[in-house]
């Protein structure tokens, strides 16, 4: 059970409630409840996280009551409850990409980022997990990063090093 | 002229049954009744869409049908497999079904608290009548339990999580029978739970009944929580003019008071009407009751030992005068709960 | 050179547009089946190909197809599975990343062949580039009119959708597939009814994986009795197989079906052997979920056949001695690797995967992922090998949906041809923390058993 303290209070914009249309619109009457885990990752690539009034305001888009949203954003492993990083870079933690050095890039990004798997970086910036198989074993060890979920491949301590140098980099001139 | 509902001849360890087409392999064995009945534990005939679930009633399809004899490949749920002519299913009678329940009622309990002395559900739980028949002396699993904290969802009703088997029947309820639905499963896998995410009460005329189809001690009723063992506590049949529900139910005495009010089950424990909300946790005079007979309890449970039914002289009284006068008071106690 | 009839292209410059691949012979399977051919001429064509389902069952797709309910007013649906999870898999997102239209056109004329004017690719989540890619090469098929109404003035009318998945393994299995396609929790639904009856929205629906669908554009063009006359037996054609692990050339491979195992492995063609020099211990032929094979059992069978790559050849011996094709996911494990350590890790996937109806599964791989994981890091019991066996074997056969047999099998298969090295493991629980077992017998030529 959550409790409502993390609860970020949101307003759709009107892009993203256009695009809820989009979405809605492929399906048959009645059905838009498949909407569901499109709209969630549209609310995900805006704020980084669902929040239980996020999940609320969906539920109500797409008059379905807010318990079903609940069981669809719990069951899903890419749907994040919690605020995250601005990055959090996912490494495939499964067989083939443990074969070619998965586990040393883990252990590499902990130290590298001074962060356990699931912890946020102190200047809000990174946060990393291990996740299941994401379906590039030949190309292992990889990661990927959301929004858009862009992979990197065949990593090695150096490009972690450099991936991470990028991306502080990329924030800064965001700033 | 309505059409000819077609039947089909189905036999289940050996015993023969006509039963409709569409009929369940379960709901066939409890057309034939007795030791041959497969255990439930999430299918509930009166909620749409359960079963398949919790895997106790897997059960052996030796043949087919006449037409197509050929045996089913897997053990079956037979609470979702549906009966063909000529079908021939073997359930207590197949070593393999025995084994796979005892494999089940033994997943069922590696992580369940067997925390049965201070559970409410203890003497009419289902996991424990399942563990009692099938289940092993000792545990094989030596890990930590899963532990949820205890919440309780509205002021009526408890939630231990730790005690739940994920039959998912309180969700088909407040699917099914309230107009909205509050709770559901959260997470997945060996993380899934029952909750409402954020804390919200269910609170709705008919929730209670999640109480009742709730096979084990995860769902319970505060109005009752430790007020007594249920084997010392005598049901009776009642009645009383429900606006809302049929008023029929089950009140459990203990001496003149009553300490809970449930819905009346039938002999696969399930709910033969459900009850709302106002006679199960308001209603708890005897003034406000009509009583009818005692329960009916099966002479396998444990609240029975305790239990008074009708009086039932035996032969050699009713048919021997001084021993009718030596026993009147007892027969006429008999005639006056008749 | 083996054939190629989905690749044949990848090399092209710019073959993900519609301009080039077009240009490349594209999109005329389109062209036949609406100008000459009726939907069950294309499904004809298909069963005559001997096409099996790609995406790991290798159900005869043709013949599924067939048995598509056809209720009057009622539409159907074709959804395509491509939630690539299978750990050891990666050709479907190699296919749709580098020649998307492949599986346009493919959609099309499957959705035709089966009288589906709505149709779904169902991507995992974690594909957004390819989301990206579909979309957009949906856009493109759409403005040169294969999309929408009236097709090509054929009067046929389809319309293609891409949907996100949320990070699940189990929404590979289709009835899981189609629920989260609701947007429900992917729990597969208890069959009977199949999706042929009752499917997306109660509706009679087909779901195909990537690569089957891909494959109606060569058998088409082709027809399908020339698609046949590749590969041996009931494995006609050619397979996209994912080649991992530690090998020296890992990728994307596409064989014609009947290659020897031997040659996929060792030959320059295909993966150039196993990488840094090193020796082959062990094979998961087919994705995670498929029994693993020591490296004196993947080459030849326990006859002493060579083991070819079919469906018929890598399940050669049951599983006593051979494996499955699945979904092509092959998987090569070197000398230093570890099985132990492997085995938990494939279980810990299906722990975190299942999705928790059914409690055999829900209870089980749990139980399993605790007890390698103990063994694994050096606080196993001699009995935890046969309380192992025990679990997967009382998982195995007895759950709602595939997964709990896939949970299963690569436990069973590890216990039975690894034995040795999970006692070793256990007998020398220090020292496995710091050193593997190594290749110890694994492999060493097998004594040949012939039937007496």
């Amino acid at each position: 059970m959550l409790s409502l303290k993390e609860n970020l209070v949101v307003d759709f914009s009107p892009s993203l409630l256009e695009k809820f249309g989009e979405i809605v619109a492929r399906y048959p009457e009645g059905r838009q409840k498949s909407a569901l885990l499109p709209i969630l990752h549209e609310v995900q690539a805006v704020y980084g996280w669902l929040s239980v009034d996020m999940m609320d305001k969906v539920a109500s888009y797409l008059s379905i009551k807010p318990i079903e949203v609940y069981e669809v954003a719990t069951f899903y492993s890419m749907y994040f409850l919690q605020p995250q990083g601005k990055y959090t870079l996912e490494v495939c933690r499964t067989g083939p990409c443990c074969l070619v050095g998965a586990e040393k890039i883990m252990d590499h990004l902990e130290d590298k980022l001074g962060i356990k798997e699931g912890e946020i970086s102190a200047d809000g910036l990174f946060s990393w997990r291990g996740v299941e198989c994401l379906a590039a074993c030949g190309f292992g060890p990889v990661l990927q990063i959301g929004p858009e979920y862009t992979f990197y491949e065949n990593l090695t301590p150096d490009s972690v090093d450099a991936l991470i140098a990028n991306l502080r980099t990329e924030a800064q001139a965001k700033d | 002229m309505a059409e000819e509902i077609q039947k089909f001849q189905v036999s289940i360890d050996g015993i023969s049954v006509e039963v409709d087409a569409g009929t369940t392999i379960l709901n066939a064995a409890r057309q034939i009744g007795g030791d041959i009945v497969p255990p439930a534990m999430c299918y509930y005939s009166k909620l749409e869409g359960s079963g398949g679930k919790c895997r106790t009633c897997l059960v052996k399809v030796t043949k087919g049908s006449e037409k197509d004899p050929r045996p089913m490949p897997k053990l079956v749920a037979s609470c979702r497999t549906t009966v063909m002519d000529g079908m021939e299913v073997q359930n207590i009678t197949s070593p393999d079904v025995v084994d796979a329940r005892k494999s089940v009622v033994e997943m069922l309990l590696i992580n369940h608290p067997l925390d049965c002395p201070v559970c409410d559900q203890a003497g009419e739980c289902k996991l424990q009548d399942l563990g009692y028949e099938h289940g092993s002396e000792n545990t094989r699993y030596d890990f930590p339990r899963r532990t949820f904290e205890r919440i309780d969802i509205g002021d009526k009703i408890q939630l231990h999580m730790n005690r739940c088997i994920l039959c998912y029947r309180c969700v088909y309820v407040a699917n099914q029978l309230t107009d909205t639905r509050e709770h559901g499963i959260l997470y997945r896998g060996d993380h899934a739970e029952i909750s409402t995410y954020i804390e919200n009460a269910l609170d709705n005329d008919y929730i209670g009944n999640v109480i009742d189809v709730c096979p084990v001690g995860a769902l319970t009723d505060k109005t009752f929580r430790f007020k007594n063992r249920v084997w010392f506590t005598k049901p009776v049949n009642a009645h009383r003019d429900c606006p809302s529900c049929s008023g029929k139910v089950t009140l459990w005495y203990k001496g003149a008071d009553v300490l809970r009010v449930t819905a009346r089950k039938d002999e696969y424990d399930e709910v033969e009407e459900f009850i709302c909300n106002t006679c199960r946790f308001d209603k708890k005079e005897t003034s406000d009751w009509t009583l009818e007979d005692p329960t009916k309890i099966s002479q396998e449970s444990v609240i029975a030992s305790n239990h008074y039914t009708q009086f039932q002289p035996p032969a050699v009284i009713a048919e021997n005068t001084p021993l009718k006068e030596a026993n009147w008071e007892q027969l006429a106690r008999t005639e006056k709960l008749k | 050179m083996g054939r190629k009839l989905l690749l044949t292209h990848i090399d092209v410059p710019g073959i993900q547009s519609y301009s080039v691949y077009k240009a490349q012979g594209g999109y005329r399977s389109v062209d036949k089946v609406l100008k000459s051919m009726s939907p069950d001429d294309v499904v004809e064509e298909v069963k005559k190909s001997g096409l099996r389902g790609r995406g790991g069952a290798g159900f005869p797709t043709g013949m599924k197809w067939s048995f598509l309910a056809k209720p009057e007013g009622v539409p159907r649906y074709l959804v395509c599975n491509a939630d690539e999870s299978e750990p050891g898999t990666f050709k479907d997102r190699y296919l749709m990343t580098h020649i998307p239209h492949a599986l346009i056109e493919g959609m099309i004329v499957s959705s035709y062949a089966l009288g589906a004017h709505t149709s779904f690719i169902y991507v995992r989540g974690e594909m957004m580039p390819q989301i990206r890619i579909l979309e957009k090469a949906i856009a493109e098929a759409k403005a040169a009119g294969y999309l929408g109404k009236n097709i090509l003035g054929s009067g046929y009318d389809l319309e293609l959708y891409v949907q996100p998945g949320g990070g699940a393994y189990i929404c590979g299995e289709e009835t899981a597939l189609l629920e989260s396609l609701e947007g429900k929790r992917g729990n597969p639904r208890i069959k009977p009814p199949f999706p042929a009856i009752a499917g997306l929205y109660g509706c009679p629906t087909v779901v195909n994986n990537v690569e089957s669908i891909a494959a109606t554009v060569p058998i088409i063009n082709d027809g399908g009795e020339e698609y046949a006359k590749i590969g041996i037996e009931r494995s006609t054609g050619t397979k996209l197989i994912s080649a991992g692990g530690n090998l020296a050339k890992p990728g994307v491979y596409e064989i014609e079906l009947g290659l020897p195992v031997e040659e996929f492995i060792y030959s320059d063609e295909y993966c150039g052997g196993i990488a840094n020099g090193k020796k082959l211990k062990a094979v998961v032929a087919g994705g995670s979920s498929v029994p693993i094979l020591p490296a004196n059992l993947i080459t030849k069978t326990i006859k002493g056949d060579a083991r070819l790559m079919t469906y018929e050849s890598l399940a050669d011996g049951g599983f006593q001695s051979g494996t499955m094709m699945g979904s092509g996911g092959f998987i090569a494990f070197d000398e230093d690797q570890c099985i132990v350590r492997n085995t938990w890790n494939f279980t810990r996937f299906y722990r975190h995967e299942s999705c928790g109806q059914c409690s055999p599964c829900r209870e089980g791989t749990g139980w399993m992922e605790k007890v390698l994981y103990n063994i694994e890091h050096g606080q196993g019991t001699m009995n935890d090998i046969d309380l192992l066996w025990d679990i997967q074997r009382k998982i195995e056969g007895n759950t709602i949906c595939p997964l709990g047999d896939a949970a299963a099998w690569p436990v069973a298969a590890a216990i039975r041809h690894f034995r040795d090295e999970f006692e070793w493991h256990i007998n020398h629980g220090q020292e496995a923390q710091s050193r593997n077992y190594g290749l110890a017998h694994y492999a060493d030529p097998l004594e040949v058993v012939t039937e007496s």
